[in-house]
């Protein structure tokens, strides 16, 4: 990140502390308020699945591709799931284009974890074939304006993009052959992890930090909580440091704030009765009863 | 890997990870933690350097510097920049890595050096860098924590000035309990990794980190014994940064004799 971007002149970062030691914030937010959500699901025609989410003035475009792959060798009977997240440079004067950077790999990362933790994508509800085929999911998601806060955008944009997700049923045709169906079913998405991120900026908490707020906070703390109110995920991030009374406070902020977060979500696909994969001996056993109750 | 490949080193998920005696796959209680041992200044063209034994992990870090930045213009005018790679060797661990940084890599470069910085007086040196390289020659899990507890002992070899030493450790959730300083079985087949830092005079944590579910409670618990953990860690390393100038004071006696 060019440098000129990241300086931020003292006197707004004075008047930023000042405010927040009478518990005020620049935008006028309460500490533990988040900018306003809005989530938009099945942007991308073309994408298996795909959301844009807006926090306050930051955007992240997340597109779910799918395809049908083999398994990692060490786990033989699960799917694969990868995460990546890029800064584009229309976002922001300070992001050069290349590949990702440490920030935004970490980004990527932090999603991962939030994901694998909750069991939000089961990777065993990805296997086809076990040992041979399997469903990859990519998740690619894209800042497109950054101010402020870029994991949480993130995060819900690949989580609204997951449970916008549909696949194609798939048919098992002998030993190792995979016949692509018409029929498409929503992805087995059964948790949905919420991502808070909290900054420190001397000595106060405050939730969904802004650009202006970033530039000057001492240390970040994300928190990533599931629809059980379990914590399924943690990243300090920046220099900085914290107390453990600061930890445990900013777990029971995370805990409250992140329910608010979830309702901007669209709800869990119902997997009830939804099947993935059918297999050829299913299908003739069926002709054949219905042969027999024909007969 | 990609399945075309056979991997000749097979590991097995043990039945149990804690037994009915509560006792660990490698013989530990919750609470202990492995066998460590700090060396000081094992390499001699590094400023500072240490090596690091948490059970069967094997890790040197080396510090170069302050030294003169390049390209100047990434110098800031106020303070040093520090520099930090963590590296696996492709032997590390069962199936080669590839010697090329991974994703992991470079996320762990990035935190563990976030855990050093608020330790280190870096506004003494501005315009230079400073280079903190952490190699891990063997993994048994906890590599991040056992390489920021080596890279801040060779932060202090190197006499870079500190607010305090960094000593950091692992815990973790295996078959629902909370444990200390996972082992690489562990961190595999257990529900949970939760990595931490802390500057233990000052009470304040600089890296923390986790993966698998935790109820508040359980994170609460964790810290705890994590902060336990780090007190045992610190005393080895103070421990090993005085034997080094103790050893080196025999060494000047014995050229000179004593006084």
């Amino acid at each position: 990140m060019a440098r000129s971007e990241e300086i931020i002149s003292s006197l707004d970062r004075s008047k930023i502390i000042s405010l927040l030691r009478k518990g005020i914030r620049l935008d006028e937010r309460r500490l533990t308020e988040v900018r306003p959500i809005t989530v938009e699901t099945g942007v991308i025609q073309k994408a298996e699945g795909s959301a844009i989410v807006k926090l306050g003035n930051t955007i992240s475009i997340a597109g779910v591709k799918a395809e049908i792959g083999t398994p990692f060798s060490d786990t033989p009977n699960e799917g694969v799931l990868i995460v990546n997240a890029e800064f584009l440079p229309l976002a922001s004067p300070s992001f050069e284009p290349g590949p990702p950077d440490e920030n935004a790999i970490e980004v990527a990362r932090v999603i991962d974890r939030g994901i694998r933790s909750s069991q939000a994508i089961s990777l065993e509800d990805l296997a086809i074939i076990p040992g041979k085929r399997v469903w990859v999911i990519y998740v690619d998601v894209y800042v497109l304006n950054h101010d402020g806060n870029m994991i949480d955008c993130s995060s819900l944009a690949t989580i609204a993009a997951l449970l916008n997700a549909k696949v194609p049923k798939v048919k098992v045709v002998g030993e190792n052959n995979v016949e692509v169906l018409d029929e498409w079913v929503p992805l087995p998405v059964r948790d949905r992890p919420v991502s808070v991120t909290i900054a420190k900026i001397n000595d106060t908490l405050i939730v969904d930090p802004s650009l202006e707020e970033e530039k000057i906070m001492d240390c970040r703390l994300t928190l990533t909580v599931n629809e059980k109110g379990q914590i399924c995920a943690i990243q300090k991030g920046i220099g900085g440091s914290l107390t453990l009374d600061e930890i445990y406070k900013a777990i029971d902020i995370a805990e409250e704030v992140a329910k608010g977060i979830r309702d901007a979500l669209p709800p869990l696909p119902d997997l009830k009765d939804v099947v993935w994969v059918v297999k050829e001996e299913a299908k003739e056993k069926l002709e054949s009863e219905a042969e027999d109750s024909g007969g | 890997m990609s399945s075309s490949r056979i991997s000749i080193r097979k590991e097995q998920r043990p039945p149990k990870l804690i037994d009915e005696e509560g006792r660990r796959v490698d013989g530990r209680r919750p609470d202990e933690l492995r066998p460590v041992k700090i060396e000081v200044g094992v390499l001699k063209n590094a400023d500072g350097s240490a090596y690091i034994e948490l059970g069967r992990n094997k890790i040197i870090a080396a510090v170069y510097g302050p030294k003169e930045l390049h390209p100047k213009h990434l110098a800031l005018p106020d303070r040093a920049v520090l520099y930090c790679r963590y590296h696996m060797v492709p032997f590390s661990v069962m199936e080669r890595k590839s010697p090329a940084p991974s994703r992991r890599e470079i996320e762990l470069s990035k935190v563990i050096r976030e855990a050093l910085e608020p330790a280190l007086f870096l506004e003494y040196f501005p315009r230079t860098e400073i280079d903190l390289f952490i190699e891990v020659l063997q993994a048994d899990g906890g590599t991040r924590t056992a390489g920021i507890t080596a890279a801040s002992v060779a932060l202090a070899d190197a006499g870079i000035p500190m607010r305090d030493l960094v000593a950091a450790i692992a815990v973790g959730k295996v078959e629902g309990q909370i444990v200390l300083d996972l082992c690489d079985i562990e961190d595999k087949y257990g529900e949970g990794d939760m990595p931490v830092a802390m500057m233990p005079s000052l009470g304040q944590i600089t890296l923390l980190q986790a993966d698998g579910v935790y109820t508040p409670e359980e994170v609460k618990k964790a810290l705890e014994l994590a902060k336990k953990g780090i007190m045992k860690i610190y005393e080895v390393q103070r421990e090993a940064l005085k034997k080094k100038y103790i050893e080196l004071k025999k060494e000047v006696e014995e050229e000179y004799g004593k006084k």
